[in-house]
């Protein structure tokens, strides 16, 4: 509320108030933020190494990182793996939404068994997964020991199928949560528009095809914004799972830029890598807060 | 200087301006409805009141003290929202003292005029009750109860009736019109409901698009309506309005218009100055009361004209019968008694009550007569 | 948005039944497999474990893992156990949720009640913090922390954590506070309640269900944390997190994989509790934003 002059001192008070308290959250979001990213994204046209330098060199440190092979595996990495990680999510929480909406038994229990992998941390996420895919002592290890000898299941130690076992687990992360988003959006679709179709003689098949999935975009829209910044950001997980390997199997770029600015003291470079992540996310996150803050208003 | 004055006061957001120079003054004791269809500006006019809203310019004083930037609980007025806006957290106690406890009065006489207010709207048995346990007539009485307890110098009323069903709608309307004649306050009432606009006010300010389109008693406004705005939002059925042709017939003016087989009827106007139209177009307002079989025509008017007209369809309401038939290329209501021998399709004869008749420039849409 | 259960149209035949109850079930055992192991394997001997048993339940029970995990474990240098870390996640996660949450509360209160002219936008540059690639702060953030004299402290870690927490609290009160009714606030202001007796007398007691959602939301992730304290824990500040990494990583000696089990369990134990716990008034909470107040 804006006033004029002659407001007295208590009102105009009440009403810088508001901002007043506002105010040290926009401060320390300017700052630790926005500041900090112009300070990153700085850095990163310099030649930093151990520690923050202020010689400019231009675009030297991206035109390296771009020709480093660490950096080439990283982001096909990182393909395979948002690809098949916002998939599968997608589907399984899709499929597991509409099957649960069928009004099961047990339904409540079920919901609860599948989204609490959603409340551990990667790193324990990692562990687990970790031995229990652990050739030596884990799945392989345990058919063996029940009769099958010739069995074999060494991805998380194979160069060219280590990146899957990062998929599995984060989708068994994840997947639940995405289930009860599509769930929820399932359950806001007017039921009187499912009786409709029904007496227009649809069957499930066609009224999930036609009537319903088309109108669960929303949730498709936050699956996707949610689980692709999650893909970018993905890191203890591989440290926890697979450190990065075996190799460079499994390096994604939030691990590259750990390594390169904090072992390998190339704090450009990781500068750089960070700057691109950053411009990623902000290319699907951007669009889509500013859709979501102006329909609201 | 009345006792709340409104004196050249808008409201703009940006460069767009709501509401135009609304110059507005109320006496002590007076009840002023604010009516208009949504987004005419008499909310946000009562918010400017209540202080809930900055003045873009212009004044607005009570009791000539100037408002203008004083917080909203230093202006002496007490609301009732259209929602009741209870604290939910709160017992119907605590909200109606809520506002005494804020300007730091003593808790013995906060009790004893909770008291008083609850004996006066029975709620004393629901003093203790949270808001949630309530039904949609007692909130309104608590919501009633915050306001007064404040004795405020202004009441301002948003719409309060409007969350309530039909029939509790009219007991409450009573209800607030006896506590009105008995404490004999000042209130400002928003409502879009021109039956409640009628019935409560003792003047109204008809809005519309950010203009007050007319001041003026209930009376006025129902039977010299500024404008055909004032004249289709007041009243229900609506007053038809018709495209007729002035003429003169023995010197005396008459509005022709077409019937339903484009046979023309004269209708004499009881306006001499209407002679100054003649041969111009103009819109003739007639309310549907005033269109009835011969019998049940006013026997006091002095100028009844006849016409005999299709019927198209009759809608029985009980206590009268409405009638539909084409009038001017309009469909026009005629309000009969609920004994009216119509039917659909045939021919009858419409006592037209002309006395009431009114007369609009089709251009401006402005009144020329009466 | 619902998530309770309610009548649904759509019918389906037992055949159909039978398979998706099938498959449901199979789900389950999917998502428990985890759970499962890490349990069964943190009560038995190492023996039992490297011969082949993983999947069995133990022959000898013992909680000797457990004990070893939580206190007498080699943890980068020391033989400690998690118990430190455990205490200094807690040390670290209960003023960071509280300072994050009264801070969102306050925000969305002046977002939705207070509106000015580019609210929206402060709101947006705010929300938009909890998305960003943390990678992109952390070089500046180990520098100003060092400046601040916070490097390798408690309250450096709870000052990183409520900075880029804040954005979600301030998103969860301020969808909260949008569908609280506006005319309460108004009729408190002619009442004559100031700024923050309006927020401690009209909003704050009806601010339990987001206040959950906010507090478990924070909590899980602060305390599920292993970036930040990565980078910028300190030898005696160093979260659960970091500490299982390094008991897991460790690449010295005999793998104690029940050890490493039992820790993990530990590590995930607060955040199940209250998964367990609250975990429908989180739901609920969540859905009581979104549908109305």
């Amino acid at each position: 509320m804006a006033l004029s002059t002659n407001a007295d001192f208590k009102t105009r008070l009440q009403s810088w108030l508001p901002k007043l308290v506002l105010s040290p959250s926009l401060a320390l979001v300017l700052v630790f933020v926005y500041g900090f990213i112009l300070f990153s994204v700085y850095l990163s046209f310099t030649d930093s190494r151990l520690l923050p330098s202020f010689g400019w060199v231009g675009w030297e440190n991206y035109s390296k990182l771009w020709r480093l092979s660490h950096w080439e595996i990283s982001l096909k990495n990182m393909g395979v793996f948002a690809a098949l990680y916002i998939g599968i999510c997608t589907m399984l929480g899709l499929g597991l939404a509409i099957f649960l909406d069928q009004k099961i038994r047990g339904e409540g229990m079920i919901r609860t068994i599948y989204l609490y992998p959603m409340a551990l941390s990667f790193i324990v996420t990692g562990t687990a997964w970790k031995w229990f895919l652990d050739p030596g002592i884990g799945l392989e290890n345990v058919i063996q020991s029940w009769g099958w000898t010739s069995f074999e299941f060494d991805w998380i130690k194979n160069r060219d199928y280590a990146i899957y076992t990062v998929v599995l687990a984060a989708v068994w992360q994840t997947s639940g949560f995405v289930m009860a988003m599509f769930l929820a959006g399932l359950r806001g679709i007017d039921n009187e528009i499912l009786k409709a179709a029904q007496m227009d003689g649809a069957s499930n098949w066609n009224l999930y095809r036609r009537i319903i999935i088309p109108q669960l975009r929303p949730a498709f829209l936050s699956a996707f914004v949610i689980l692709s910044h999650l893909a970018i950001k993905t890191f203890d997980l591989v440290i926890a799972l697979t450190g990065g390997g075996p190799g460079r199997a499994t390096e994604l770029p939030a691990t590259f830029m750990y390594s390169y600015t904090f072992s390998r003291n190339q704090m450009g470079i990781g500068a750089a890598s960070a700057t691109i992540m950053l411009m990623t996310i902000a290319a699907i996150m951007i669009p889509y807060l500013y859709a979501e803050l102006r329909e609201k208003k | 200087m009345g006792f709340l004055d409104i004196d050249n006061t808008t409201k703009s957001y940006g460069a767009v301006e709501v509401l135009h120079k609304v110059d507005i003054s109320v006496q002590e004791g007076e009840f002023l409805v604010l009516v208009g269809p949504s987004g005419c500006g008499k909310s946000t006019l009562l918010n400017m009141i209540a202080g809930l809203e900055e003045i873009t310019s212009g004044e607005i004083r009570i009791k000539d003290n100037v408002m203008n930037g004083v917080h909203p609980s230093k202006r002496n007025i007490a609301m009732v929202f259209q929602s009741y806006a209870l604290y939910p957290n709160m017992t119907v106690g605590q909200n109606i003292t809520f506002g005494l406890e804020m300007h730091g009065t003593p808790k013995p006489e906060r009790d004893k005029a909770m008291k008083d207010v609850a004996q006066l709207l029975q709620i004393e048995p629901l003093l203790d009750r949270k808001p949630g346990a309530l039904s949609g007539g007692q909130r309104q009485r608590v919501a009633m109860g915050r306001a007064l307890v404040r004795n405020p110098d202004v009441f301002l009323f948003d719409e309060p009736l409007s969350n309530l069903d039909a029939k509790l709608r009219v007991d409450m309307r009573t209800e607030i019109k006896k506590l009105h004649q008995k404490l004999g306050t000042t209130i400002v009432y928003v409502t879009h409901d021109q039956i409640e606009a009628m019935t409560l006010s003792t003047r109204i300010a008809v809005m519309n698009g950010g203009y007050v389109q007319q001041l003026g008693t209930p009376q006025e406004i129902y039977d010299t309506p500024a404008n055909i705005f004032v004249a289709t939002f007041m009243g229900s059925p609506a007053m038809n309005v018709v495209p007729a042709k002035v003429a003169l017939e023995n010197g005396r003016p008459v509005a022709q218009v077409s019937l339903f087989d484009g046979s023309t009827v004269a209708l004499p106007f009881s306006q001499n100055n209407m002679s100054d139209w003649a041969g111009k177009d103009i819109l003739l307002g007639i309310r549907p009361e005033t269109i009835t079989d011969e019998d049940a025509a006013d026997r006091k008017s002095s100028n009844i004209a006849h016409m005999t007209n299709r019927i198209v369809v009759t809608e029985p309401a009980g206590s009268d019968t409405f009638v539909t038939m084409t009038l001017g290329g309009k469909d026009v209501i005629a309000r009969m008694r609920s004994d009216a021998d119509v039917h659909p399709g045939a021919d009858f004869m419409f006592a037209v009550n002309m006395e009431k008749a009114v007369a609009f420039d089709p251009k401006t849409e402005n009144r020329i007569a009466p | 948005m619902s998530i309770a259960t309610q009548d649904t149209a759509i019918r389906t035949g037992r055949v159909m039944r039978t398979l998706i109850y099938l498959v449901l079930l199979l789900f389950v055992l999917f998502y428990m497999l985890p759970l499962y192991v890490m349990v069964v394997n943190s009560v038995k001997p190492l023996e039992e474990i490297t011969g082949g048993g993983m999947m069995n339940l133990p022959q000898v029970f013992t909680l000797e893992p457990w004990a070893k995990a939580w206190s007498s474990a080699q943890i980068g240098v020391e033989p400690t156990g998690l118990s430190p870390y455990f205490w200094n996640s807690i040390k670290m996660v209960v003023p960071a949720v509280a300072i994050s949450t009264v801070l969102g509360a306050l925000n969305g209160y002046v977002l939705t009640k207070w509106r000015f002219k580019y609210d929206t936008i402060v709101f947006g540059l705010i929300l938009f913090a909890c998305f960003i690639p943390f990678q992109i702060v952390l070089i500046p953030m180990a520098k100003m922390l060092g400046l601040m004299g916070l490097a390798g402290t408690t309250w450096g870690l709870v000052l990183v954590h409520v900075v880029y927490g804040v954005g979600f609290t301030t998103l969860y009160f301020r969808n909260y506070y949008a569908v609280f009714p506006t005319e309460l606030i108004r009729a408190a202001q002619i009442d004559g309640a100031g700024f923050f007796q309006i927020f401690w007398r009209i909003l704050l007691p009806s601010s339990g269900p987001i206040a959950v959602v906010s507090i478990i939301w924070q909590f899980t992730n602060i305390w599920n944390d292993f970036l930040f304290g990565a980078s910028f824990a300190g030898a005696d500040s160093q979260p659960m997190t970091v500490a299982l990494n390094n008991l897991v990583q460790a690449s010295h000696g005999v793998k104690e994989y029940n050890v490493h089990f039992a820790g993990a369990i530990l590590a995930a134990l607060p955040t199940l509790l209250v998964y367990i716990v609250a975990g429908r008034y989180f739901v609920r909470g969540l859905m009581a934003g979104s549908v109305k107040g």
